[in-house]
């Protein structure tokens, strides 16, 4: 009886738990930008988009800031499949958005060698396809890919480290590197970059470990590595979301002797740059708002248009983002693009 | 009969597998019938050891053997391994799928699985890190995912015990469903925990070890003391070694099974709380395939899939072996690759030390 009374208790203060909202807290980090696009109504469009399992912060905010953008328009109609890592079942959503005849597509694949046949069936059966990001393995399988550089990304990273370390006279430094899942192509873009870029300020990187995306394997793989390192200079973290592992693991440590660069650009990431309280100085972004850009292009491909300020008459058949790099001094410009 | 296949009290041979003590193990397991003591064969030196050194306890003691070999190793290797600081580390790195793991130990010596836990764990970290749940504090902090861990567990006693839903699928449905749940709460986004006396949890040390490593440290000793020293320990292994006999002997097999479950569900909240502190985050993909590294550590350390016999220090052994083997392998600045296949084959040559022992020793 006592004990019913208190399942029933701590049943209703749970119940009361699950709330995420507060305030100041709207989560709609969809910013204003599209208004800019003054683009008048025309034709209907009917945008198929399918993209990975929104399991991650970064992949969460493509898929929100797809639909959004979509939203801002009256002559645009959103269809999203169900978002899902296994290839097969992409595959099928695809299909399935292809019979329903929608007009374009916007296709991240979760592995783009997996999905590149279904991509040329879809631009095969007349509906343009925008490959976002991870690129499909044959240009005959898309009308126009958009996407991050990842190469660049571990540039800007390396060149940061290498102009921060320069300035403080530090001549041989100890460089460590948290990688995402190491079996992504997109991984072994950004450590190649990093490398390349540090090989010619002759830095090499002292320790790389790859971690998977998740807060706890940051933490778990960084707490391994500062034993590894007993000093480090800097850190470059491919992504801010295991970065909050990462960072988690250099408090618990008490280790402050070195700077960490961060990746993707989360809005803790850059609440911290802004701080500047921890060892977190910079992150480089990986624009989650491309996801917006290729619906806007979805529909420009559907109406017939090209892009506003360019004099071509049609969009360009590839268009690669730029990955910033985001201090403490221009964090302010960035933080309304950040996912949460 | 029905004497025969009471378990007898612990006292009678402490350190014994249950399947020497359970008469009715002795009548469905023909191969294990000489692990007890022999009347026929007094004397026998390969009994006296046994006696001395009962199987289950060999098999540590094999584990600890490894444990020391890769320490010989890690200290060959890197100038960092043998360091107060690492092996804290290395403790701590521990803590988390060794307090799971506790609760797996349980589940499958009574002849269960558990696939949800890593699930659970990220269940209980998302509920317990929402805004609402952090404006309560620190105690409503615990509470929540304490109390969320225990309620899927005993959701799947539920369906378990009384449903009659095959361990393996009920708990492979929880798998999908709780981290479902988890994805739903927190909109998939990392929530950070902004409770300074939670996130202390992990950074808080006593005589220079973490919290995280006490709280491992006093679950292990409690679960090992509820196995090994009480009526429920017992029960755990005469319903995982043989469930109808035990129900002959007058053990509620139902509501025991869906206890195990709840103690699993238990030890996920807990460990939910060490690894939201420990990453300062909740989030739904926090705890990912940590069902797999549970149950790789339960038989690893000698603890047999089908139920009925193991040893939680051994399980305990397991998660050691597998961080120690992590901590080494990133001291030496080693690609995932190679830690990948190093992990697996380590996996297969245990299980089969294993398997050689256990085709041995009866002789």
């Amino acid at each position: 009886m006592l004990l019913g009374a208190g399942a029933l208790g701590s049943g209703l203060l749970l119940s009361a738990c699950t709330s995420n909202s507060n305030g100041d807290a709207d989560k709609a980090n969809v910013k204003a930008t599209t208004a800019a696009s003054g683009s008048t109504p025309g034709k209907h469009v009917t945008i198929g988009f399918s993209a990975p399992a929104a399991d991650h912060g970064w992949m969460a905010a493509i898929t929100k800031n797809a639909k959004a953008q979509a939203g801002q328009y009256t002559d645009v109609s959103f269809q999203p499949a169900e978002g899902t890592n296994d290839v097969n079942a992409q595959i099928s959503a695809v299909q399935t958005l292809i019979d329903k005849k929608v007009d374009v597509l916007v296709i991240l694949p979760f592995d783009g060698k997996a999905l590149t046949s279904i991509g040329a069936q879809a631009m095969d059966a007349g509906i343009p396809v925008i490959n976002l990001d991870r690129v499909f393995d044959n240009s005959l399988a898309y009308r126009t890919w958009i996407g991050g550089d990842n190469y660049g990304m571990g540039v800007n990273a390396a060149q940061y480290i290498i102009k921060t370390l320069k300035a403080k006279g530090v001549s041989k430094p100890v460089i460590g590197e948290i990688a995402g899942i190491d079996n992504l192509d997109l991984t072994k873009q950004r450590s190649q970059g990093f490398k390349e870029a540090l090989a010619k300020a002759g830095f090499s990187v002292s320790i790389r470990q790859a971690a998977q995306f998740t807060a706890d394997s940051g933490q778990q793989v960084m707490s391994n590595v500062l034993q590894a390192r007993s000093k480090l200079d800097a850190v470059w973290n491919h992504d801010d979301d295991q970065g909050i592992g990462v960072e988690a693991a250099i408090k618990q440590a008490g280790r402050s002797e070195f700077f960490m660069v961060g990746g993707a650009g989360s809005k803790h990431a850059m609440q911290e740059i802004k701080a500047d309280s921890g060892v977190l100085k910079a992150t480089v972004i990986y624009p989650s708002s491309m996801s917006a850009s290729a619906v806007t292009l979805a529909r420009l491909i559907g109406q017939g248009k090209g892009i506003g300020d360019l004099v071509e008459q049609e969009v360009p058949t590839s268009i690669t983002l730029f990955s910033a790099t985001v201090t403490k001094d221009n964090v302010d410009q960035y933080l309304p693009l950040s996912f949460t | 009969m029905s004497d025969q296949t009471t378990p007898r009290p612990a006292e009678d041979a402490p350190g014994l597998p249950a399947q020497a003590r359970s008469g009715a193990d002795v009548a469905t397991r023909p191969s294990l019938v000489k692990e007890g003591p022999d009347p026929g064969r007094p004397g026998s030196g390969r009994q006296q050891l046994l006696r001395l050194f009962p199987l289950h306890q060999m098999h540590s003691l094999g584990l600890v053997v490894v444990l020391v070999l890769l320490g010989v190793v890690g200290t060959v290797t890197s100038d960092n391994f043998l360091t107060s600081n690492n092996i804290v580390n290395i403790l701590t790195s521990a803590a988390v799928i060794g307090v799971i793991t506790v609760g797996q130990t349980f589940v499958i010596i009574g002849g269960g699985i558990d696939l949800s836990v890593g699930a659970i764990v990220a269940v209980a970290s998302v509920w317990c890190t929402t805004v609402a749940t952090q404006s309560y504090g620190l105690g409503g902090m615990l509470f929540t995912a304490v109390v969320v861990g225990s309620a899927v567990g005993l959701l799947n006693g539920i369906l378990i015990a009384y449903g009659r839903i095959v361990a393996f699928i009920t708990t492979l449905a929880m798998m999908a469903s709780a981290r479902g749940v988890a994805e739903r709460l927190s909109d998939r986004q990392s929530q950070v925990v902004t409770v300074d006396s939670f996130n202390r949890i992990a950074t808080d040390k006593f005589l220079g070890i973490p919290l995280l490593v006490y709280l491992m440290a006093g679950i292990v000793v409690l679960g090992w003391l509820l196995l090994n020293r009480t009526t429920f320990g017992r029960r755990t292994f005469a319903v995982g070694g043989n469930p109808e006999a035990a129900r002959l002997a007058g053990i509620a097999v139902r509501r025991h099974t869906m206890l195990l479950y709840l103690l699993s569900g238990v030890c996920c909240g807990v460990a939910a709380v060490m690894l939201t502190a420990r990453t300062t985050s909740g989030a739904s993909n926090l705890g990912n395939l940590y069902e797999l590294d549970s149950i790789a550590a339960v038989i690893i350390g000698g603890t047999l899939l089908a139920g009925g016999r193991g040893s939680l220090f051994g399980s305990i052994l397991g998660v050691l072996v597998f961080t120690t083997i992590t901590n080494i392998f990133v001291l030496n600045n080693l690609t995932t690759d190679i830690q990948e296949i190093a992990k697996g084959l380590i996996i297969l040559v245990a299980v089969l030390l294993q398997r050689t022992r256990g085709a041995r020793s009866p002789a």
